[in-house]
């Protein structure tokens, strides 16, 4: 082949993987992205600095490496699972020496165009790996006892670095993340039902060890639990965020305070906004209504995902593609549960809408495989 | 047993589905709880947190009102706002406040004990909480600031309101001056408006300011505004205008009070200039006086406040309406009043007086230790003699004069308002029983007759008396002529209620004073036709004069400590044909009323009278070069203040 046959070749093929993206699901995201910069307009005063439009940059740069990841076969990214996740703990590790040091935590590494979060990427590697590993296991040694203990070391060992940070929030979130592959995967119930005893029993334990010399949580993570379970015991201290997101709520009512009118928000009153509150500023500006319209649409993506899934031809790329939609909506769902006081404030982004570089472009690369198994899908259907 | 692979592969997929079903379910499930949730925490139960979002963010502000001015009768301003530029620092927006008030010293000079005050101030407030670093900048410090902006950042001019008294020490005892609002002020039940709670409002102290603070204070307005955490505003809301002071014009004459106040000098002394057709109380002035602009704009060292307290001539003190003297001969008109009006006596009724007089065993002296020979009423005024007046006073009881008395307003505190004004004294009987605790002597009419022991009257008292004298109408005093628009009614005057004849009878006694060669004011006429006034001389003790002293012999008044000096009073009114303006003059230890108080008294009637510098015309042939001199002499500069950095609110 000369030179010109193989760019047509390449050119053939490439039209045929765009073919076989998932427009559908290119808009979703890139709807959820535009109420991000949205919101982060909002949040800002009505100014696009100095987050909406750098928001708007990395979703750009993003969107990019969507079609990269998704350019590649799905087989690539089985292959790479190992690799990736092998590379997420030396970067959790390596977090630990040198990571930047947030809010009283190590949590990211600075790569100048944006802060990298290992936490957030384990989040992607563990699922793949663990689509991979259930995939070379076959469907026979699913709940066979030594390699249920390999996949829940694949989870346990990032889940206790991410642990170390301390971020307590993420890591319960990378179990959950990994439990629910898990089960998707197929390994049996009974396994699960002896892990929700085990934790019960561990929580009592962990609650019982407060005020003593082995205690097992931070003193803020105690007083982030006494608040999340009474945030009006502390209005002005740790209760703060939550005291004020729901006065934010409350004053956006069922039709909101109107863009960029949100008192809360725009005031100040509301910490984070930007970050972990910015679905209070969205849902105080445009009501009740529209809150309930994001979290549809959020849902939407989800299930759209999950029915591409139970149609995949492929083992792997079902259980991947059923593990990421389920990541996705762990994230979205705890931080809309954190902001509207159901669970402890955990510092958890709401997907495409929080400012956030790592989880911007770890959202998108989980969306790029996501569309990688789908070109692969229609690939083997024509 | 071998499952069959497609069969187990099918099965596994079957299992996946129902999983995959399961995991949406719960998803789902999660979602309807969160849905609930957010409805609940938004429409069901949103009012508490809706409540407190308004709670985070809503702020009232006051807006101080423009307090109104004070006029004269002429409309010269007395009492004016003027917008003063201020210099403000905005620390948070100084990235280097030491920096930028190096660069702003090169502009206007800060001593190194204000800087140090000013970043005590800016340390203990928050960042961007303006502080004043200047006042008073002038145009060319304001320019430069402007131009220099760049060098200057957080420093920007504003222009804040001081109030001001134009004529400085002229008027500060009538119109006052304003402070800020003290702790008792703001716990006053009586007035709980507000703007008290404004750090920088001031409000009235003495005077007018003080006794018409309300009318002159106007109404605040606010500023609804929103606020962010920090308290910083936002925006505003909504906003209430606030409605200006009312103006307030009063009844005296700018030029004649400072005329009065030059003419008085330095000594401690005060006077009154009454119109007698209604009561306008064209000056008041007491001497010395002060600079109320250094009170209102808390230049007032402590220094300068220590010597204003410590002067024997007590500034502070408005002499003119708090000060209480014996009225001493001035009140002989009352006393002869008395007598006539009862019929105790006539006009030609003669006594004699050889300078002593007994009465219960006592001896009272004539101020004429020689004494005047027969008297009667006319030469008892002219030439004030006691002894006929310790007879009128034996013969028509103490009852009877106070009546007479309380008809020409003493004893009765006037109606002006300013704080503090005296009632003076009519003593009774019943009063010295309870008072004194001792019974009324016979000596004690005697001396109230000559309007000297108990008797007690302020300046503006005696001027009111003169007026009624002159009038046979119970004029009122009268300092506030208008509030905002409205006029201020004078009622219909009702007459003093004492015959015409009888006072003709004592006008034409006060004329003697003045006119008779012998009168004890004869040195003080006016020698022009026009402008021929009467008046009456009063020389008030100070001391009881001691038996063993007078043994001794009497001391010159002279001799005697400043303090233990007699007063010197005269009163009058101008001109004696129509009266028009009556006058009462009070020099403390002065001396006597015909040497010290009556040419004071003459030349603020004539000045009254001519509406200008008496013409020499007016004076005696043989003092007119004195009194060139002393128009020469008189300081009657207006005082400028410097206008710069103000302009006029």
């Amino acid at each position: 082949m000369n030179t010109s046959e193989r760019l047509g070749a390449f050119a053939h093929a490439g039209l045929r993987k765009a073919a076989g993206l998932n427009w559908i699901l290119v808009i979703l995201v890139c709807i959820a992205a535009g109420v991000g910069v949205l919101a982060l307009y909002s949040v800002s005063g009505g100014q696009f600095e100095p987050w909406a439009n750098t928001h708007a940059k990395r979703f750009v740069a993003g969107i990019g490496l969507m079609f990269i990841v998704a350019f590649f076969p799905i087989e690539f990214w089985r292959r790479m699972a190992v690799p990736i996740y092998l590379a997420s703990l030396v970067l959790l590790v390596f977090v630990e020496f040198a990571g930047e040091t947030g809010m009283g935590a190590r949590r990211w590494i600075d790569l100048g165009f944006f802060n990298l979060q290992p936490s957030e990427l384990v989040k992607v590697s563990l699922v793949l790996l663990l689509a991979a590993f259930y995939n070379q296991l076959g469907a026979r040694n699913v709940s066979h006892p030594v390699w249920t203990i390999a996949a829940a070391t694949i989870v346990i060992v990032p889940v206790y670095l991410v642990m170390r940070q301390p971020d307590l929030g993420t890591a319960a979130l990378i179990a959950i993340g990994g439990a629910t592959v898990m089960f998707v995967a197929g390994v049996s119930l009974y396994y699960f039902a002896g892990v929700v005893i085990i934790a019960i029993g561990a929580a009592y334990r962990v609650l019982a060890s407060r005020g003593t010399d082995w205690q097992l949580l931070r003193d803020y993570q105690f007083r982030r639990i006494d608040v999340f379970l009474d945030p009006a015991s502390d209005p002005l201290g740790a209760g703060y965020h939550i005291m004020q997101s729901k006065i934010a709520l409350a004053s956006g009512g069922l039709t909101g305070r109107g863009f960029l009118q949100g008192t809360q928000s725009q005031l100040n009153f509301l910490p984070e906004k930007h970050t972990d509150f910015v679905y209070t500023t969205l849902a105080e500006e445009f009501g009740l209504i529209w809150g309930l319209v994001i979290i549809a649409f959020f849902g939407a993506i989800v299930f759209y995902c999950i029915g591409f899934a139970v149609r995949c031809k492929n083992r792997f790329r079902s259980v991947l593609v059923l593990g990421l939609s389920a990541t996705f909506f762990l994230y979205f769902s705890t931080n809309i549960a954190m902001v509207t006081g159901l669970v402890p404030v955990v510092g958890v982004p709401l997907p495409f809408i929080s400012y956030g570089g790592s989880a911007m472009m770890v959202l998108l690369f989980t969306f790029g495989l996501i569309q990688s198994a789908h070109i692969q899908d229609k690939l083997e259907q024509s | 047993m071998m499952a069959d692979p497609v069969d187990r592969r099918q099965k596994d997929l079957e299992r996946f589905k129902r999983r995959a079903f399961l995991l949406a379910g719960a998803q789902a499930a999660i979602l309807i709880g969160l849905a609930s949730r957010l409805t609940d925490l938004q429409v069901t139960n949103s009012s508490e947190y809706r409540l407190l979002a308004e709670k985070n963010r809503i702020n009232y502000r006051i807006i101080p009102p423009q307090r109104g001015l004070i006029y004269d009768r002429n409309g010269a301003v007395l009492a004016e706002n003027l917008r003063n530029y201020r210099i403000l620092l905005v620390p948070e927006e100084a990235n280097d406040v030491e920096a930028v008030l190096d660069n702003l010293g090169r502009i206007l000079p800060i001593s190194r004990y204000e800087r140090q005050k000013k970043l005590e101030e800016i340390s203990r407030q928050k960042g961007f909480v303006p502080v004043v670093v200047a006042e008073h900048a002038n145009w060319e410090q304001v320019a430069a600031v402007s131009v220099n902006a760049p060098a200057l950042p957080g420093i920007s001019a504003d222009l804040g309101n001081s109030r001001i008294y134009p004529f400085e020490d002229d008027f500060a005892h009538i119109v006052g001056y304003v402070g800020l609002v003290n702790e008792n002020e703001l716990d006053n039940p009586n007035d709980q408006d507000p703007v008290l709670q404004l750090p920088e409002f001031q409000i009235g102290k003495t005077g007018i300011e003080k006794s018409l603070d309300q009318e002159l204070r106007g109404k605040a307005g606010t500023r609804k505004i929103e606020v962010n955490v920090h308290g910083r505003v936002m925006r505003e809301l909504d906003r209430t205008v606030p409605h200006s002071g009312k103006d307030v014009q009063l009844t005296v004459d700018q030029r004649l009070q400072h005329y009065t106040l030059a003419r008085l000098g330095k000594d401690a002394a005060c006077a009154v200039i009454m119109d007698v057709w209604n009561g306008d109380l064209l000056v008041v002035a007491s001497s010395p006086s002060f600079d109320p602009n250094k009170f209102s704009g808390g230049e007032l060292s402590q220094a300068e406040f220590d010597e204003l307290v410590s002067n024997p001539n007590r500034p502070l003190v408005s002499r003119t309406v708090q000060g209480s003297y014996p009225p001493a001969s001035t009140f002989k008109m009352i006393t002869a009043l008395t007598a006539l009006e009862e019929g105790l006596v006539g006009p030609e009724d003669i006594f004699e007086c050889d300078g002593t007089y007994e009465a219960s065993n006592r001896i009272f002296h004539c101020w004429s230790r020689q004494g005047h020979g027969s008297v009667n009423l006319f030469k008892s005024l002219g030439q004030s003699c006691d002894v006929y007046y310790y007879n009128l006073a034996q013969l028509a009881g103490i009852e009877k004069i106070t009546a007479m008395g309380r008809r020409f307003g003493f004893g009765v505190r006037p109606g002006i308002p300013l704080p503090g004004a005296a009632q003076g004294l009519l003593p009774t009987k019943e009063w010295k029983r309870i008072n004194r605790g001792s019974p009324w002597l016979a000596g004690d009419t005697l001396n109230a007759g000559i309007g000297q022991g108990f008797v007690l009257a302020s300046a503006v008292q005696i001027a009111v008396m003169t007026a009624r004298l002159a009038t046979g109408l119970a004029i009122e005093p009268r300092l506030i002529r208008t509030t905002g628009n409205s006029m201020l009614e004078i009622g219909g005057i009702s007459p003093v209620g004492v015959t015409e004849g009888n006072l003709n009878l004592v006008r034409s006694g006060m004329f003697a004073v003045v006119n008779e060669k012998k009168g004890t004011a004869y040195d003080s006429r006016s020698v022009s036709q026009e402008s021929v006034f009467a008046g009456k001389t009063g020389t008030s003790q100070n001391r009881n004069i001691t038996l063993a002293e007078r043994r001794r012999g009497l001391k010159k008044n002279e001799d005697l400590p400043w303090n233990q000096r007699d007063h010197a009073l005269f009163c009058g009114y101008i001109p004696y044909a129509e009266p028009r303006y009556a006058v009462a003059v009070i020099v403390e230890h002065g001396g006597g009323g015909s040497a010290v108080a009556a040419p004071i008294a003459r030349d603020l009637l004539l000045r009254s009278y001519y509406g200008k510098l008496p013409p020499l015309e007016a004076y005696p042939e043989d003092i007119r070069p004195q009194v060139r001199r002393e128009q020469q002499e008189l300081d009657l500069r207006q005082p400028t203040r410097p206008e710069s950095g103000s302009i006029r609110a």
